[in-house]
């Protein structure tokens, strides 16, 4: 049965306290029609993967500035392969280009860099999601 | 005259407006001003045309570059690197579980240790950030914030360290909890705890470091985080007179303290409106203090300020051509009178500067100094038409922010009781992400040109030479804490930390028992850990 919003959990990993993309992003997906939650900032990799389950979320958008990707992503990616939670990651921050492979490689579907325009995150998410959700 | 040119080149927008959305007209005229009220002279109330009589010509602004990364070897290195390269002052970062006040093995800190600043768990870690360098000849400013005094009393034991009594010691405290809440995020403890600190910081400071500035009042944060520039002068007034108000509420006397308070403002790339900015800062500031609080001291009425080029200006596309915005923004802040000033490395769209990119960030500064000619004649831009009216734009639309802000409070203390319920309904965080991304919609439909994002853009090649923080870092850092958490007296450690609690649980100002506390090496989680069991933990609201 297909869903009729997509919902998006937008999700601040790590210390850092610049949230000012993970705030822009969410409006920008909210105002595409989609159903988002943020966190908030300081999380730890269990309670983002908590948040995802208990909110039942097709999309976690990871927002991280501080360097801190390599340590907490493949956390955060194996919590969600041992629960077993079937979900598209995306990221975005401070992430030299370098790392991306690395990143991909864990299961991560894209990592959004800066000066990418909002749109470009709103058509990835719904080209990923159009055999499951009814309103794409 | 004009009509034939409008039609035969007709304007390029309907509207011209300022970075921040401010419309400006084709041309301005002369306005009638009382000058000795509106404007006066550099040195003199209102301060608009600066704060010192002479401008630059006795001196020129404190060159002064954030920096650290790492260990406190590493950072050590490089301030010493900035001290040889013409550096004229230090400005501590520290790494995010520091600012946090976490110990470098506390889960939390884990992937975080070294990266955005340099890692200290202890005095110990001090005395290494500091070695070589005496503090009786340089300036340092912390960016420290929530752990604020736990920094400022291993400060003070690294001078006492090297025989230099802390009445000699000159710098700065950020100490600005309120932006952190706002905009910046590093808060550990609830508004009126935090509140208790802050003003310890102030009463202490007053008693025992006259040269030292207890706070630096920050907007640069909340316009990283989006805000307009109007939002950026008015939140951080704002935030100020509430500080004032906490310090009368606490007892001190205004001119005890109210000298020694500072600003940090971001300059970004509308080079007239940074400069309109800073001169109606410093005028609302002077009012504010002389005619609302009723401060004597000349020096109660000063906006001193930092200034930091935008961070959120730079590209990651074409980072070379972030070299001119810092020229740009750098040179604003300069006209705009600023009293020190770190201009941003072309690389830090991508990581930490290198060398090479804060070498060319600081001879940035220089040119402008010693080669522009700029800093000739005081305030150059006083008298334009252009400028005089936006300076008196910015501050009345500020002014209204801050009625309004005035009015979410009440009672003895309005400004400050307004600040906390902005806070805690989420006011200002809400005021400034809409801002924010008012702003990415006009980049994204190209109503805003942002050169090689959004317009002459090329094929990029990768950028690679950037900076790395090894996880060497984290494990040699755990390493040598484990070793101090064996090596050290911990009978005096807990005494020193029981002390502290009993403090804390009490009214005493919480500055001595911390210094008693570090000069047993106790370690920053540590003491955070107990005034997170006396005070609580902040939890922000996640609407945005």
């Amino acid at each position: 049965m297909k869903k009729n919003k997509i919902k998006v959990l937008m999700a601040k990993p790590g210390l850092d306290g610049h949230d000012r993309g993970a705030k822009v992003v969410a409006q920008a997906l909210r105002d595409a029609g989609m159903e988002v939650i943020y966190t908030g900032l300081h999380q730890t990799p269990e309670q983002i993967v908590e948040a995802a389950i208990h909110e039942d979320v097709d999309v976690i958008g990871l927002s991280i500035l501080s360097g801190a990707h390599h340590t907490l992503f493949p956390k955060i990616m194996e919590l969600l392969r041992q629960k077993r939670v079937d979900v598209i990651v995306i990221g975005g921050g401070i992430i030299p280009q370098e790392d991306i492979p690395k990143l991909k490689q864990l299961g991560i579907a894209k990592i959004f860099t800066p000066g990418t325009p909002m749109e470009d995150t709103v058509k990835f998410i719904k080209e990923k999601l159009k055999n499951k959700i009814k309103s794409v | 005259m004009l009509r034939k040119t409008l039609e035969r080149v007709p304007e390029q927008y309907e509207e011209f407006q300022t970075l921040s959305g401010i419309p400006v007209e084709r041309l301005f005229l002369p306005e009638q001003k009382d000058y000795l009220y509106d404007l006066g002279f550099p040195g003199e109330y209102p301060y608009i045309r600066g704060v010192h009589a002479t401008g630059y010509r006795g001196r020129l602004w404190t060159m002064r570059q954030y920096a650290g990364y790492g260990t406190a070897k590493d950072t050590n290195q490089r301030y010493k690197y900035l001290l040889k390269q013409g550096q004229t002052g230090l400005s501590v970062a520290f790494d995010l579980p520091t600012q946090l006040g976490y110990d470098s093995d506390h889960p939390l800190a884990d992937g975080e240790v070294g990266k955005v600043g340099a890692a200290i768990d202890s005095l110990q870690d001090m005395e290494i950030l500091f070695s070589g360098i005496p503090l009786d000849k340089v300036t340092t400013s912390m960016t420290i914030n929530a752990p604020a005094n736990v920094l400022l009393a291993m400060y003070i034991s690294v001078a006492a360290k090297q025989g230099i009594a802390q009445q000699k010691l000159g710098g700065t405290v950020q100490n600005d909890i309120f932006k952190e809440y706002v905009a910046r995020g590093n808060y550990i403890f609830p508004p009126e705890p935090s509140i208790r600190l802050v003003t310890e910081i102030f009463e202490y400071c007053a008693k025992n470091m006259q040269k030292w500035n207890s706070i630096s009042i920050s907007g640069y944060h909340m316009r990283e985080a989006g805000s307009t520039a109007v939002q950026e002068v008015a939140f951080t007034l704002a935030n100020g007179a509430a500080y004032i108000e906490a310090a009368l509420q606490r007892g001190l006397g205004i001119d005890q303290f109210a000298p020694r308070v500072s600003f940090f403002f971001n300059s970004h790339m509308d080079l007239f409106e940074e400069i309109a900015k800073f001169r109606a800062a410093r005028r609302m500031w002077a009012r504010i203090m002389r005619e609302r609080y009723e401060a004597k001291d000349p020096r109660s009425w000063m906006l001193r300020f930092h200034t930091q080029t935008a961070g959120c200006s730079l590209t990651a596309q074409q980072p070379e051509n972030n070299i001119a915005r810092a020229t740009l923004e750098a040179l604003a802040a300069v006209l705009g009178g600023t009293q020190s000033l770190h201009t941003n490395s072309y690389d830090e769209a991508y990581a930490t500067p290198t060398e090479k990119a804060v070498q060319i960030a600081l001879r940035t500064q220089q040119i402008i100094g010693y080669e522009s000619e700029v800093v000739n004649t005081i305030d150059p831009l006083a008298g334009s038409y252009f400028v005089e009216w936006l300076t008196d734009e910015i501050e009345e639309q500020a002014m209204k922010y801050i009625e309004q802000i005035q009015s979410m409070g009440m009672g003895e203390y309005p400004m400050l009781r307004g600040v906390i319920n902005g806070i805690e309904s989420g006011f200002f965080q809400k005021e400034i992400s809409g801002a924010a991304y008012r702003y990415q919609q006009q980049v994204d439909n190209g109503d805003r040109i942002v050169v090689g994002v959004n317009k002459f853009k090329i094929e990029e090649e990768d950028f690679e030479k950037t900076l790395r923080i090894d996880e060497v870092t984290q494990s040699a850092q755990v390493e040598s804490l484990k070793k101090l958490r064996k090596n050290r007296d911990n009978k005096k450690v807990h005494d020193a930390l029981e002390q502290l609690r009993k403090a804390a649980e009490g009214n005493e100002n919480l500055m001595y028992p911390m210094i008693k506390c570090a000069g047993a090496y106790a370690t920053i989680g540590e003491i955070c850990d107990i005034m997170r069991l006396v005070f609580g933990e902040y939890k922000e609201r996640t609407e945005f």
